[in-house]
Parts: C-alpha cells; sequence; structure tokens
C-alpha cells in the first residue's frame, strides 16, 4: 500500500465529484428530502380517528359516556346518529373509522354495578389500526364505568367496597409512544445505507465503460489502493449527508438524542465504510453503470427497508427469514441508533452490533479488492 | 538470449478465448531503443499480444520478457517498467490536463525531486502549456492523444507499448505525434507500435506483420520490400484498364493484376521478357500503352501480397 498512490486515487476522485455538480447536488439533498418525506409519511400513530356515535339510552350516563369520547384526543366525533344505518354507510364509504352504540339499558346496568357493555363497529381492513382504535376505545369506557362504580360506592358510603386493581403502564424509552422517534433513527440507517451503496456504485464501472480502467491496470496501482482511494472520496459525501440526517431527526423531527454523539458519529462512519465497499464492489462486478445502479439499489434498498427491523419487527418474521437478517448491515445499525438515540445505550451493549459492522467493512473490503484485481480476461 | 540485450522478447506465446486462438505461437525481439512497428488488420491478433505484454492478460502458454522481467511471474515490476497507451483514449474527460498529469505522476510514483520537471518536459511535449488548466474534454483529439502520450511516459518507461495510438487522428497531427515517437526512441526508449495505417510503417525501425494471430513476416521495411525479390512489380497506365486486365489474364509470366489509381499493377516474375510480351498483348488488341514501368513496391503492395501467399497456402 503506497500513501502516494492513495492520495493519488483520493484526489482525483474529489476531482470527479466536485465538477459533476449536479450529482452532488443530489447526493447532498436526497437524503434530507427523503427523511422528511418518510418521516412524515411512515406515521404509525392513530390519532383523531373519524367515529359515529348512535346513543339509544340518552340518559345522562350515556351523555356523560359520549362527552368522555369527546375529550379524547384519539377521538374525532362526527356525529351523533339515530340508527345504525349511517354507521354502516360511513364504514363502507371510508368516512368513518368506528362507531360506538350505547346500548338502552346502559346507565341501569351500570347504575346497579353490573356489566354495562358498549358495542364498538369498526372498519377491520386494516386489522393493524382496527386493533389500535379498540385498544383507545375500551380504555375510554372501562375508565369512564369505573369511575361510575366508585361514584356510586361513594354514594352508599361503601368503605368496604374498596378500589379495584388499577393497573398503570408505564413505557419506557419513548414514554409518549409517538411513532417518529421509533421511526426515525430507523430511517435515517436505512437512506444512509441506499445513499452510500448508489454513491459508490457507478465508479468502477465508468472506468470500464471509459475505458480508463485497462490503462489503470497497467500502471503500478494496486486495486486495494483503487478501492480505499475512491471510497475515502466518497466519504466525505456519506458523512455530510449522515451529519444531515442527524441534525433533522433531532432538530425537526425532535427525536431526543440520549446517548452519546461520539458513539453515534462513530457507529455511523464504520456503517458508511462498509457499505461504501459494499458499493465498490457491485460496481466492480456489474462493469457497466446501468447494471451497477440496478444492482446497487436492489441490493441495499430492499434488504435495508425490509430486512432490517426498520418498519417490520424481525421477531414476527418466519425463522429462515430472522436467521438472514444476521448478514444484513442496516440490521446492526438500526439497533445501534434506535439504541442511542431512545434507550441511551453505550458501547457495553452495542459492542456486538459495532463489531458485526466492522467485520462486515473488512470482509466486503476484501471482496472488492479481489474483484478489482481480475485481469481484462 | 539473453533477456538484457532485448526490450522485448517472446518465445512460442499463444493466447486462447475458449477455443479461437488470438495469438497462434509468436516468437520475436525487440532490441532497445527500436521503433519496433506492427501491422496487421484489425483482429489480427496484435491487440491481444501487446496486453499480454503489458501483463493485462495472461497468456496461455509460451513465454514473453520485457525489459528482462518475466510476463506471467513479474508483473508488479513490469508494471513500473512500461508506459500504455490503449486503443481508446483513456483519460479522464472530467479532468483537467494538469490534473491528469498529477494523478498518473501519482500512481507512477515519480519522486518528488522529478514531479516537476516531469510535468514540465510532458506539458511541453504535448504542447498543452497554455491550456493546462483546460477539461480534458475540450481538447481536439491529436492533442488529447499527445497529452495521453504524456501521461504514459511521466515516469520514463524503458518500453513503451502504443496500440493503435493514432486512429482517429488528422494526418498532420499524425506526422507530429511520430515525431514525437522518434525523439524517444533517440533517447534510447523503446516503442512498440502497432498501426493498420501502412503509410506509418515506414517510419519503424522494423516490422512485423501479423495475420489472424500468426507472424506471418518479420524485417526492416526494405527487407520487406526486397523480400518480394522472386516477383517485380510494373506500373501499367493503358486506354483501357478493363480491357488491358482481360488481356493479361493468362499471360505467361503475369502473376497477379491489381488496379491501382488509374493505372494497374502487375506482379510478373521476370520484368524484362514480360514486358515484351505485355507490350506485344496489347497492341494487338488495340490497346495504347501510355506507361510502362518497373516500380519499387509500396508497403500496402508489400502487405497485400504477403496476405494473398498466406491465403493460398491456407487454402
Amino acid at each position: 500500500m503506497s500513501y502516494r498512490r492513495l492520495r493519488a486515487v483520493f484526489i482525483k476522485e474529489l476531482h470527479h465529484i466536485t465538477r459533476d455538480a449536479r450529482s452532488l447536488a443530489m447526493a447532498l439533498a436526497m437524503p434530507v428530502m427523503m427523511l422528511l418525506l418518510y418521516g412524515y409519511a411512515l406515521s404509525l400513530d392513530v390519532d383523531r380517528i373519524p367515529t359515529l356515535i348512535y346513543d339509544q339510552d340518552g340518559t345522562a350516563a350515556s351523555r356523560e359516556l359520549v362527552r368522555q369520547f369527546q375529550g379524547s384526543r384519539f377521538f374525532d366525533i362526527r356525529g351523533l346518529v339515530n340508527s345504525y344505518a349511517p354507521i354502516q354507510n360511513g364504514i363502507d364509504r371510508n368516512q368513518i373509522l368506528m362507531g360506538v352504540v350505547i346500548p338502552r339499558d346502559y346507565s341501569k346496568n351500570a347504575g346497579a354495578g353490573r356489566e354495562a357493555p358498549v358495542q364498538i363497529l369498526l372498519d377491520g381492513s386494516d386489522s393493524n389500526t382496527a386493533s389500535i382504535v379498540l385498544g383507545y376505545a375500551e380504555s375510554v369506557v372501562r375508565s369512564y364505568s369505573l369511575q361510575l362504580r366508585q361514584d356510586m360506592q361513594n354514594r352508599r358510603g361503601g368503605e368496604r367496597g374498596g378500589a379495584p386493581v388499577d393497573a398503570r403502564l408505564r413505557v419506557w424509552y419513548n414514554s409518549s409512544l409517538e411513532s417518529k422517534n421509533y421511526v426515525v433513527p430507523g430511517l435515517i440507517a436505512v437512506i444512509l445505507q441506499i445513499i452510500a451503496a448508489l454513491l459508490t456504485s457507478l465508479t468502477i464501472a465508468r472506468e470500464w465503460e471509459m475505458g480508463t480502467m485497462e490503462q489503470l491496470l497497467s500502471t503500478p496501482l494496486r486495486p486495494a489502493e483503487m478501492v480505499l482511494g475512491k471510497m475515502l472520496a466518497y466519504f466525505a459525501v456519506g458523512v455530510a449527508d449522515a451529519l444531515m440526517a442527524v441534525l433533522v431527526g433531532v432538530f425537526v423531527f425532535t427525536v431526543p438524542l440520549r446517548g452519546s454523539w461520539l458513539l453515534l458519529g462513530v457507529s455511523i462512519c464504520v456503517f458508511l465504510v462498509g457499505v461504501l465497499f459494499w458499493g465498490i464492489f457491485v460496481s466492480a462486478v456489474a462493469k457497466t453503470q446501468l447494471a451497477a445502479y440496478q444492482m446497487g439499489i436492489l441490493s441495499s434498498f430492499l434488504p435495508a427497508f425490509l430486512l432490517s427491523g426498520f418498519v417490520y419487527s424481525i421477531e414476527t418474521m418466519p425463522p429462515v427469514i430472522q436467521v438472514i437478517t444476521h448478514i444484513v448491515p442496516s440490521r446492526y445499525v438500526v439497533t445501534i441508533l434506535k439504541g442511542i438515540f431512545l434507550k441511551g445505550v453505550g458501547l457495553t451493549v452495542l459492542w456486538g452490533e459495532l463489531g458485526f459492522l466492522t467485520l462486515y467493512a473488512a470482509i466486503i473490503f476484501a471482496l472488492a479488492t479481489r474483484k478489482v484485481n481480475q485481469k481484462l480476461a | 538470449m539473453n533477456g538484457n540485450e532485448w526490450a522485448v522478447e517472446m518465445e512460442d506465446l499463444v493466447k486462447m478465448f475458449g477455443t479461437f486462438v488470438a495469438v497462434d505461437h509468436v516468437s520475436m525481439q525487440v532490441g532497445k531503443g527500436e521503433i519496433f512497428g506492427f501491422l496487421g488488420p484489425n483482429g489480427a491478433g496484435k491487440s491481444t499480444t501487446i496486453r499480454m505484454l503489458c501483463g493485462l492478460l495472461t497468456p496461455t502458454s509460451g513465454r514473453a520478457h520485457v525489459s528482462g522481467l518475466d510476463v506471467a511471474t513479474q508483473p508488479e515490476e513490469i508494471r513500473r517498467n512500461i508506459g500504455y497507451m490503449s486503443q481508446k483514449f483513456s483519460l479522464y474527460d472530467d479532468l483537467t490536463v494538469e490534473e491528469n498529469i498529477d494523478f498518473f505522476t501519482g500512481i507512477y510514483g515519480v519522486p518528488k525531486a522529478q514531479r516537476a520537471p516531469r510535468k514540465q518536459y510532458v506539458l511541453e511535449m504535448a504542447n498543452l502549456t497554455e491550456r493546462r488548466r483546460s477539461l480534458t474534454r475540450t481538447l481536439s483529439g491529436g492533442w488529447k492523444q499527445r497529452l495521453a502520450l504524456g501521461c504514459a511516459i511521466l515516469h520514463d518507461p524503458p518500453v513503451l507499448f502504443l496500440d493503435e495510438p493514432t486512429s482517429g487522428v488528422d494526418p498532420i497531427a499524425r506526422r507530429a505525434f511520430w515525431g514525437l515517437i522518434h525523439d524517444l526512441s533517440e533517447t534510447g526508449h523503446t516503442i512498440f507500435v502497432s498501426t493498420h495505417y501502412m503509410d506509418e510503417a515506414e517510419y519503424c525501425h522494423r516490422l512485423a506483420l501479423m495475420y489472424r494471430g500468426k507472424v506471418i513476416a518479420l524485417g526492416t521495411p526494405e527487407e520487406l520490400k526486397n523480400g518480394l525479390t522472386s516477383h517485380s512489380l510494373l506500373n501499367l497506365e493503358s486506354s483501357d484498364p478493363l480491357e488491358t486486365m482481360r488481356a493479361l489474364e493468362g499471360l505467361a509470366g503475369v502473376l497477379d493484376v491489381a488496379v491501382f489509381g488509374g493505372g494497374l499493377h502487375v506482379t510478373v516474375d521476370d520484368p524484362a521478357s514480360t514486358s515484351v510480351r505485355v507490350r506485344q498483348s496489347l497492341a494487338a488488341k488495340g490497346i495504347e500503352v501510355r506507361r510502362l514501368e518497373q516500380i519499387q513496391p509500396s508497403m500496402e503492395d508489400v502487405f497485400v501480397a504477403m496476405i494473398e501467399t498466406e491465403e493460398r497456402s491456407a487454402a
């Protein structure tokens, strides 16, 4: 490895990068745009659920229950109706997600301390959303009937009733359960994976297409120097992208960064190096820019999106797929970023993931060097 | 033969692509400081041979040495001792003249003390001192080609391989380029150059003619021309070239008739006696002979004659 040859390649690649202003602008703008777009679009939060209520009871108690629904930020009560028909209609036309039917004997049952069921009608076509909505609705109804029962016992002066079991949930790390807090760190990892692989996926293929590769192979330049020099030049772009993405995450999406900035930086750098090497490897295999670009997108975007545990949790995947996720580098960086951002954990917890990313970078470097090393035929 | 006496040496060099024999048992030597021309039609195996000598392709069998270094076992050392210009223009279009020079200075590992003078030399040689900050993309063909040559000799290699360096360049730029090659040869550099321009063959010290993977002739331009000693060439201009061709066909002593410009080139075995017979035969048919003289064959005549001989013997 010669420092002078490495430097020559590095400087030459920087010239390529800075001279192609349009590509550079795109490489720098794309991550932030993707982050803003997906960050807002990928919200998994369910709130302001459009709802119709059919109050058959029409008593003070049932009207109070309606007020409870109206007061919750999760529901948007579109109106009170007098039959099932508008509810069915609304669900069919996608105007509402939920209908609440309060039966005629609600206040009587509740007043007597008996079971006082309320009917919830849900659009189950999106089962995930439906079960979340059901959870919210149940908690409104339950807490109101609890309150009713306590009022009643107080009126009877009943010390013997005692308080029912009161389980309080405390959610750690993302206490407000806002999905952006969990989406954004994963998104940063996925976007960096795509951008970094694309940045380098054209470099070797371009040399083959232009015929400059043949010239380079006739010089004392070694493959390792070529691969490393190219990677370092694009690393500068990747770090700029990463910095912007993290800043947007912290200041625009206000995701809390609880762990160490230093560890975050180191982890992202190690990850970038590995993925940039991957792009170079793809480029050396493809030998044409078009094929390299397509291979670069497919081999980075799909695994990063589907297998990293960023959107779809790995624990619920079939066992075979779970095994495959272990060789997807974004899986590890998603874990690291979520860990540092939300849990504030350090190297004592994340050393395994960081170790894998380092190993990944080393292996892909060796593969890329081998591939570049090949002769003309 | 001691490797130190020759700049390039090949012994039974073979390169096969699948079952296709691109280079077929080629053996030859190139002396130090020689301009060695490598002639042949497209697809004859010239580029494949040059690529093997540069360590870009591995020979299927046989041996080759460049500057005494074995192509098969010492490719690293060879790369430090050669300059190579491939058929395709191979500099970076989006870099300036100077940036291209600096890049190749770096990867050839030119020592610090020599960097500035070498750069100066190349800029002056290519006549690009004033355009040093121009993007290479904006240069015309001749300039690009001189810059490519300049970048290939930054490390002052003893042996230079140029693969059809003048293809697609105008005649004036071609002449200037050959001037540079001569200067390099005079300072002791060996130049191994392939071309399919016959006129360029005359600039070379020695030539090899390659056809279908084989070297079918080897020697100085003079030797190759005199190599056709069993035949002589007559230049014949007459009032009716077409009728003349018919009349000469099958005439004793006439080996071949080819149209050449406004006249005919007639290959004969004995010029004196055949000339007489040609005049008689044409006079009998009422064709006027305007000129009939023995001429020195051009490189193109030699080239065509040798390939025809080769094809006849193969058939």
